[in-house]
């Protein structure tokens, strides 16, 4: 008990550090991730090809690969890449890479969060708009998006829970993260599993706040009205 | 008098399926014109078309002189003038009653929000839902939903108003409320094109009637020509079925 309590709070600062680099990586993928999906969930449902065949290609590719195998091609391929073509050396920053790698891979996921919302609207609330007078953009703007987004609000805090969790995959690029942090004091002490434990409690901690937080966001937009 | 309607020679295909097989049609200022029909005989299409919610396959369709095939034409401009009113009704969910009518004047024709309150405010007495401004949608009746639509539709100060069935998702004992303010529209010299199963609406409303089947216009006259005297075998079958 004594040797649970010892490293369990001595490894402490150390994941507080890491869970904060979690946080900040996951929110600025959260960010990125949904401009980059709402761009390629308007892009799916265009009718011109020039539009939708590119964001197709994104979200099949990028849902089609491991996101581990994206984060390695990120931080070891593309410098690899850069040499191959210029000859010149580059060292890619692993923060950078991080959130290049969440924000593409949580893009893809995000699209199709949108594109099902979008499509779940009645189609007889765009006709009800564009009979009005209002374009095309203006009834997406008005009527459409506003009533899709309270739709597609649990399965994107669903998609951000997902999000934080797969974080814990940067460490293979020795992104300080959460576990990261933990494992590197598992290689000074061994002390496996209360520091893993204490890990996973710290996870449960923050996706249980995303829950919290997406309820009350439902609440307050009225979607469980 | 120039009619504000032309409708020459339209063809509308759903992929294989001929919906709409050459239709003529003028439509004159201040005229109601009903257009009745089984399911299935094109006249909803034929409505739709009129506003390019369908579009147009072949022939012409004109509407206060701008021809809608015409690709210069802005669609969008001639829709403001004519209002649309559907089957379900299709308010905004997530506005409030007020908030639907006063939308469109304010993003389309560019009113100040006051003005177009104002507006939104005696539209809604003269549908008689003055006391619901401040409601959603979800929270009234199909009737109610029905008198907004119609306020919502006359807030762009149209020419033309075009009736898609507008009772036919009603209960029976709301019909009656919408159909009201239909007639008053009617009253006050509104060109209107209504679809529908109400035949009473039709004798009593309409200026003419249209009778159309498979998608071409069978037989046309005024209401006492259709329903005391129709000519074609079509139209007395369908209305010995219906009346």
């Amino acid at each position: 008990m004594n040797y649970f309590i010892t490293h369990m709070s001595a490894v402490f600062p150390f994941l507080v550090k890491g869970a904060v680099y979690t946080v900040i990586i996951t929110a600025m993928s959260v960010f990125f991730g949904t401009v980059i999906g709402l761009f390629l969930g308007l892009g799916r449902l265009s009718k011109k090809k020039f539009f939708s065949i590119p964001s197709s290609i994104y979200v099949d590719s990028i849902r089609g690969t491991p996101l581990l195998v994206q984060i390695l091609i990120i931080y070891f391929g593309i410098p690899n890449l850069y040499n191959m073509i210029t000859g010149d050396r580059f060292t890619m920053n692993v923060f950078v890479a991080a959130v290049l790698a969440c924000s593409i891979n949580s893009g893809a996921y995000v699209a199709e969060i949108f594109r099902a919302g979008i499509q779940s609207i009645d189609k007889g609330q765009m006709e009800a708009a564009r009979s009005l007078g209002m374009t095309h953009r203006q009834a997406m703007r008005y009527i459409i998006l506003p009533q899709a987004f309270r739709r597609i609000i649990p399965p994107l805090g669903n998609e951000f829970i997902v999000l934080l969790k797969d974080t814990s995959l940067l460490s293979v690029i020795g992104m300080e993260e959460l576990l990261m942090q933990g494992q590197l004091y598992i290689s000074r002490t061994y002390a496996s599993f209360p520091v893993l434990l204490e890990v996973a409690l710290i996870y449960l901690m923050m996706t249980w706040s995303i829950s919290r937080w997406v309820d009350y966001m439902e609440y307050k937009l009225g979607v469980k009205r | 008098m120039e009619p504000i309607i032309k409708v020459r020679n339209l063809y509308k295909n759903f992929g294989d399926l001929e919906v709409l097989k050459g239709i003529n049609l003028d439509i004159a200022e201040r005229e109601v014109l009903c257009i009745i029909g089984p399911s299935g005989s094109g006249k909803s299409t034929l409505l739709r078309c009129l506003n390019m919610l369908e579009e147009i396959t072949s022939g012409e369709v004109i509407v206060d002189g701008n021809d809608l095939t015409d690709p210069r034409v802005d669609i969008n401009k001639v829709r403001t003038e004519t209002g649309m009113v559907f089957q379900h009704f299709n308010l905004f969910p997530h506005m409030t009653i007020i908030e639907n009518i006063m939308l469109a004047p304010v993003k389309v024709r560019g009113l100040s929000e006051g003005k177009a309150r104002q507006q939104a405010l005696e539209l809604l007495k003269k549908v008689g839902l003055s006391d619901k401004a401040e409601v959603y949608p979800d929270n009234i009746s199909g009737g109610q939903k029905q008198r907004v639509a119609i306020a919502r539709a006359l807030a762009m100060s149209p020419k033309v108003m075009l009736f898609d069935e507008p009772t036919s998702a009603l209960d029976p004992e709301l019909v009656g409320e919408v159909l009201e303010v239909m007639k008053d529209l009617a009253k006050e010299g509104m060109t209107m094109v209504v679809v529908t199963h109400e035949m009473g609406f039709a004798r009593e409303v309409a200026d003419r009637v249209i009778f159309m089947d498979e998608g071409v216009i069978i037989e046309e006259g005024t209401p006492e020509q259709i329903f005391k005297n129709p000519q074609n075998t079509r139209t007395k079958e369908f209305l010995w079925k219906v009346l």
